[in-house]
């Protein structure tokens, strides 16, 4: 059947999305990323490549492995979603030299939308369209 | 290949495309944005207090906004030289400085002190070919900067109390504000006659430079 490619080939396409445009703000319009952005790129550029492979093949196990890895950044992301939102203490961790991770302007479009809940809403729309596309494709 | 490869290969296809695009059009963006800034305000892009190369009544003017520390800046040194060497009667090469890394404030200091004591090009020239021992961008080595200056022949006692020399510092302060407000984030950043390179590059500022001076040899002043 071809639906459960196409949801295959819609999570790579927002992975190649999330990793282009994160490739956009760092290198093009010169943001520095912080320490938790790096750990989010860790995760989510991955996934462009090895889920553009699985759909390209056709490779269940590419589905399997990319999850994984969408679970970790769904991990940070919300970490990260939550420190900016101001919801986790600031004596939790001290200030170190370098990009602040929660006081960085990090809003798009006139502080419409924060950087971090981009990536929150990509790594939880992945791991769910993995989840159904395995479930979809288990025997 | 079947349907589903051909498929997931337009699609890279195009999304890098896309991307492309993206980032054509956003530099184009900036790009104009600067012109425009540095159009309105061509006083700031050549200042009076700012170290010259070659003559001053030379017909095209390259203005080069330069950070001692800076790799590229390095690189383009002897391709600048060259350019000087090649047009010695139309072209003037002026320094503005942009030290957007650490420490290269000090150089910059160490480099105008220089230019009190007429060891300028002398003490550019070591502090660029030392770069790498001392521009190290997360720890900079400023002693090892001042070793190379004072083997060049500058005299270190002299330059402490210059760099305290409110002159000194009024020039490391304009510049910082030229660049601020000529939106200027990169260095080397070239402008030749006020027109900044159509994309960053050696062919480029070459093609900028010759096409200048063909201007200024059809036009000859009075």
């Amino acid at each position: 059947m071809n639906r459960p490619w196409s949801l295959l080939v819609l999570a790579w396409l927002l992975a190649s999305a999330a990793t282009l445009g994160a490739l956009f703000l760092g290198e093009v319009m010169g943001m520095t990323p912080c320490v938790l952005c790096w750990y989010q790129r860790i995760f989510m550029f991955p996934l462009a490549i090895v889920l553009g492979i699985a759909a390209f093949t056709g490779d269940r196990r590419g589905a399997f492995y990319s999850l994984w890895l969408a679970l970790g950044g769904l991990c940070i992301a919300s970490y990260h979603t939550l420190l900016v939102a101001g919801w986790i203490p600031k004596t939790w961790t001290p200030c170190g030299s370098g990009v602040s991770c929660a006081n960085q302007k990090l809003d798009l479009f006139n502080g419409a939308i924060q950087i971090p809940w981009l990536s929150l809403a990509a790594f939880a729309m992945l791991v769910l369209l993995l989840i159904t596309y395995l479930r979809k494709t288990a025997r | 290949m079947n349907r589903r490869k051909f498929a997931v290969s337009l699609l890279a296809l195009a999304i890098l495309a896309l991307f492309a695009l993206g980032v054509w059009t956003y530099q184009q963006r900036v790009q104009k944005a600067q012109t425009q800034a540095v159009e309105q305000q061509t006083d700031r892009l050549v200042r009076a207090h700012a170290p010259t190369f070659g003559p001053a009544s030379a017909p095209v003017t390259v203005v080069e906004f330069f950070d001692p520390a800076c790799e590229t800046c390095r690189a383009f040194y002897p391709i600048v030289k060259d350019i000087l060497r090649q047009y010695p009667q139309e072209v003037r090469l002026v320094i503005r400085y942009a030290p957007f890394h650490a420490g290269s404030d000090q150089v910059v200091q160490l480099l105008e002190t220089a230019r009190l004591q007429d060891k300028y090009q002398p003490v550019l020239e070591a502090l660029l070919a030392s770069q790498p021992q001392w521009a190290d961008h997360g720890q900079p080595r400023i002693d090892v900067a001042v070793q190379h200056a004072e083997q060049a022949g500058l005299n270190i006692e002299k330059a402490k109390l210059d760099a305290q020399r409110p002159e000194v510092q009024a020039v490391l302060k304009q510049d910082m504000e030229d660049l601020v407000a000529l939106q200027i984030t990169k260095t080397p950043s070239f402008f030749v006659n006020g027109r900044g390179l159509p994309s960053f590059g050696e062919a480029q500022l070459r093609d900028l430079v010759a096409e200048a001076v063909a201007q200024a040899k059809a036009m000859p002043e009075k």
